[in-house]
């Protein structure tokens, strides 16, 4: 089979390319279009670091053929911060402390993009969902849902000022008892 | 069929630095012209903070706000040696090596404020916004920019500092083990409430209270991150991880995230954490190394509590439900 | 404030702690947030210089063989291999631990010669145009091997008639200054079992452990316009790894210069030396840009996991709860070669026997040689499994005693001025009050006298 050229709109702007058979959207992003936010940390599809959001649906770049999303709008964090300023989902994710090696994150804030677009009030048990298919090693995750829920609460305009954001996932009371 | 509540402890300490020594890290730091000090280094960032911790000590050593403080790190043409970021000494050597460069330029940045304001240096002390001045005066003093430019464009002096931090190696005494193997200690206690389902095997940990003393908190959210993301690493490493399920037989073992299994975001437990402070005599402000102990209590404190829950005595990790269920059987009688 | 913050109780050790600081104890943010936070951090496969070829690694697939013949001509053939390298293309197909400072043993090839001694082993080297390619070449590449024996359990290991794994040692532990173990004396366990009310014995163990950094090890290496070579590298310890790969290399130490210390996640994984080497070979052999990065499978069972330990403890102990003896025989499984786990065994017997004062104490700590993966550092090494065992042990003699665990630590905990049983004095000990406060914290009641105790008196003792 021949290259082809593939369009697509990335983070807004209309892209053409030429692509081999079978070229994986990550592969594309980080080599041809040089958008290395996005992290290959398995290729094959287990781990989330490379997860961009295709049409705005969370979608693992590694295992995407890039010819099967022509045309489409891919989204990844280089497209996030507007004019170098954080969005909500960024800032919260800088306040509370939940990045630390750094390697999962680009995956994590393009799920929690993806998740507040469509959801603003999210529960706990929603972001832990959403995020389930993104390995993080070094946090223990709980960090990285606070600040999506952080984030949530930034967006719709609450203050987040004195927010402790330890919300326990059950009452300690009733864990301890016996 | 039930679900088993228990609970469990462990207690631990965890040396800080290269077993036995002998692991040196160096720093450079010197002023540019208007005042930024940059400290050279070759250390890595493994997530753990390093970068931020560095320009802290030199922020506090010299006096000066952290946003003076740049740090250059790590490329092995511009950085002096350090043995690397393992064995819980990235903060206690690289910090120390900091602090000692730190000293030296601000010994010359004192020296230099002394002939501009016209003053003896001992009579100087800097107030953490930028000012160097004089004690107890509001009138002479001088903002390190200025001063940056005077050291270099007026005395022709070079605000800078060299650190290393070097723990001597010891040898061990090949017939009693006799060896000198820390810097310190830091200490840890972890209580861990579980859930046995006796139906499945399944243990599942409610929560997980640390404490910790190390020395100091130099950065205490970055400390809690190292806590509370170890405690994470114990409790997977207890129920889930291994590349061996079946060791010492080499089969089955896992290729990808589908098979190495890891707790998700559904499956932590609510931690607790307390820190402590025994400043260590030879750390950086005090501080101890943490980074590799925090996975470590939670995991003997995880099988204390299932046998609490349900009298399994757990001797092999990880603690998967196939062995739970089989300590279970071998209770009832069934094995 | 957002974050979740761990309190500090300033309580304990009031009188030790300054407080007069401006910068240090304060929350200062991380200065890489931004940079994580907006993708713009730079990791070293975000690195993509022009003519970059890729490098992938036929293994071996069998767990201990002679290797009678490599047929490369297959792999050769297909369309964009450049070149294939062998142990014969590495000037010193050595891998070392530090060298430079006097660790060893040279004990392992970069690339096998005539033997593999683990599954996955590295046999050779295929550099090629594109990942594609290079993977297809490596598929391509044919073994002959003539099966040998195999052993997998440390103790199996060490029983006589077992396979010889590593020849270079030529049994199958390490040898530390004649000893075939690393050893800790302190008093006369053997008398303690004598006067003990009560003697525990248990046996604990573990299998090895993936690091699983979420960015897998790797480098890339380019060629420069003075001739020498820039790697970029995720390895944990950038010096460590220059002189490691100019030794391997045979030139001199300034011809490398590494760019590094920005690292997507290490836990001990990335201290072995052992992409870079080979990068290095295949960049100067072609002059080209060359990328060596492991995939998860590779990082998940080829590279050097946590040791797999098997720990036994016998304890002598007194009606009150005072253990006066104890005896750790520990395994420590270092896989097919040494890597770190000498240091690793040496570091767990030095840990021993936890932090408590036993004025008897006998370890002997094997590092033992198996036909698997070699294992090496991993956060907490030589000590992780220890204090698996360790703790676990002492929640069964407080159970046996019928006494509360908490006061049983309490009561044998190290205090300052203790003697440990490595013959260094404690100083700095605060296992008391990280017990006390946990049982604070969880509601657990000790008794007056118990809460009264403290690392830096004897009180209560």
């Amino acid at each position: 089979m021949p290259s082809q050229i593939v369009s697509l709109v990335v983070n807004g702007e209309p892209r053409e390319f030429i692509a081999r058979p079978g070229v994986t959207l990550l592969a594309v992003l980080r080599e041809a279009l040089g958008l290395t936010a996005a992290k290959r940390g398995c290729a094959q599809g287990s781990c989330g670091t490379c997860t961009v959001l295709v049409d705005d649906r969370p979608a693992p770049a590694c295992l995407i053929a890039v010819e099967t999303v022509a045309d489409c709008s891919v989204r990844t964090l280089e497209g996030v911060a507007v004019g170098g300023n954080l969005d909500e989902v960024q800032s919260s994710f800088v306040d509370n402390f939940a990045t630390q090696c750094g390697f999962c994150t680009a995956g994590m804030i393009m799920v929690a993009e993806a998740l507040l677009d469509r959801d603003p009030d999210p529960s706990e048990e929603d972001v832990a969902e959403a995020i389930s298919g993104n390995v993080c090693r070094c946090t223990g995750y709980r960090p990285i849902m606070i600040a999506i829920l952080d984030a949530a609460r930034r967006r719709r305009g609450e203050s987040v000022e004195g927010i402790e954001g330890t919300a326990p996932a059950r009452p300690a009371e009733e864990a301890v008892s016996r | 069929m039930a679900k088993l509540r228990g609970r469990g402890y462990a207690s631990v300490n965890y040396p800080t630095g290269m077993n036995l020594g002998g692991d040196p890290s160096q720093a450079l730091i010197h002023s540019t012209t208007t005042g930024t000090f940059v400290i050279t280094l070759s250390s890595v960032d493994l997530g753990q903070g390093i970068k931020t911790i560095a320009a802290q000590c030199a922020a506090e050593t010299l006096g000066l706000p952290i946003e003076n403080v740049l740090v250059d790190t790590a490329d092995t043409d511009t950085g002096p040696h350090c043995m690397g970021t393992f064995a819980s000494r990235g903060t206690h050597r690289v910090g120390n090596a900091v602090i000692m460069a730190a000293a030296e330029a601000r010994g010359v940045m004192l020296e230099v404020a002394a002939e501009e304001l016209e003053v003896d240096a001992a009579d100087l002390e800097t107030d953490g916004t930028g000012l160097i001045k004089l004690k107890g005066s509001d009138e002479k003093s001088i903002h390190i920019t200025d001063l940056a430019l005077a050291a270099h464009f007026k005395h022709g002096r070079t605000i800078s500092g060299r650190g290393i931090f070097l723990k001597e190696p010891s040898t061990p005494v090949p017939e009693t083990g006799e060896m000198d193997p820390d810097s310190c200690q830091a200490h840890a206690c972890t209580a861990a409430f579980v859930e046995v389902d006796d139906e499945t095997g399944v243990v599942e940990v409610l929560e997980l209270y640390n404490v910790y003393e190390i020395g100091r908190a130099l950065n205490p959210a970055m400390a809690t991150q190292q806590v509370e993301g170890g405690a994470w690493m114990g409790l997977s490493h207890a129920l889930f991880e291994t590349t061996e399920p079946y060791y010492p037989r080499r089969d089955h073992g896992p290729r990808d995230f589908a098979e190495y299994l890891m707790p998700g975001p559904a499956d932590i437990p609510v931690q607790h954490s307390l820190f402590l402070e025994r400043p260590a005599g030879n750390g950086p402000y005090g501080a101890k190394g943490i980074g590799e102990m925090t996975a470590n209590a939670p995991i003997p404190a995880i099988a204390n509590a299932v046998f609490d829950a349900c009298g399994v005595r757990l001797t092999a990790m990880p603690f998967t439900p196939e062995r739970v269920l089989r300590g279970l059987d071998a209770l009832r009688g069934n094995a | 404030m957002t974050y979740r913050l761990a309190p500090i109780d300033k309580s304990p050790f009031a009188a030790e702690r300054e407080d007069d600081f401006t910068v240090i104890g304060s929350v200062v943010q991380r200065s890489d947030a931004r940079g994580h936070v907006t993708g713009r951090t730079e990791f070293f496969e975000d690195v993509a210089p022009p003519g970059l070829l890729h490098l992938k690694m036929h293994r071996s697939a069998r767990h201990h063989a002679r290797i009678r013949g490599v047929d490369l001509t297959e792999a050769l053939a297909v369309p964009g291999v450049v070149r294939i390298l062998t142990h014969a293309d590495i000037p010193n197909n050595l891998y070392t631990p530090l060298k430079l400072i006097g660790v060893e043993p040279d004990d392992e090839p970069i690339l096998a010669v005539d033997k593999v001694r683990y599954l996955g082993e590295p046999i050779c080297a295929v550099v090629a145009e594109s990942e594609a390619a290079a993977l297809e070449g490596a598929a391509r590449v044919r073994v002959d091997y003539e099966d040998l024996p195999a052993v997998f359990d440390v103790e199996e290991a060490l029983a006589e008639g077992a396979p010889l794994v590593n020849e270079y040692h030529g049994r199958n532990f390490f040898t530390y200054e004649g000893h075939h173990c690393r050893r800790i004396r302190f008093g006369d366990v053997e008398k303690a079992f004598g006067q003990a009310d009560h003697v525990f014995e248990w046996r604990y163990e573990s299998a090895p452990i993936e690091q699983a950094p979420t960015e897998t090890t790797g480098c890339v290496v380019i060629p420069q316009a003075d001739g020498r070579l820039r790697i970029h590298s995720d390895t944990q310890a950038c010096f460590f790894t220059l002189d490691n790969t100019a030794l391997i290399l045979g030139v001199p130490f300034n011809k490398l210069r590494i760019v590094g210390g920005t690292v997507g996640g290490g836990f001990g994984g990335k201290v072995d030396v052992i992409v870079e080497p080979v990068a290095c070979v295949a960049a100067m052999m072609t002059d080209r840009p060359v990328k060596f990065v492991y995939n998860r499978y590779e990082e998940m069972q080829v590279s050097s996991p946590r040791a797999a330990e098997r720990i036994y403890i016998k304890d002598a102990v007194m009606n009150d709860g005072r253990i006066i003896g104890r005896k750790v025989t520990l395994y420590v499984d270092s896989g097919a070669y040494a890597r770190h786990t000498p240091y690793g065994t040496t570091k767990a017997a030095a840990h021993m026997p936890g932090p408590y004062s036993i004025p008897n104490v006998w370890a002997d700590c094997h590092c033992v040689f198996t036909n698997r993966t070699p294992s090496s550092a991993m956060r907490g090494f030589g000590v992780t499994i220890g204090d698996f065992a360790l703790e676990s042990q002492m929640d069964r003699v407080a159970r046996a005693l019928s006494m509360d665990p908490l006061q049983l630590r309490l009561l044998n905990a190290y205090r300052d001025g203790d003697l440990k049983a490595h013959r260094k004095v404690a100083e700095g000990t605060a296992l008391v009050e990280v017990v006390q406060k946990a049982a604070e914290m969880v509601g657990h009641e000790l008794p007056e006298a118990y809460r009264r105790m403290s690392s830096t008196t004897r009180e209560g003792l």
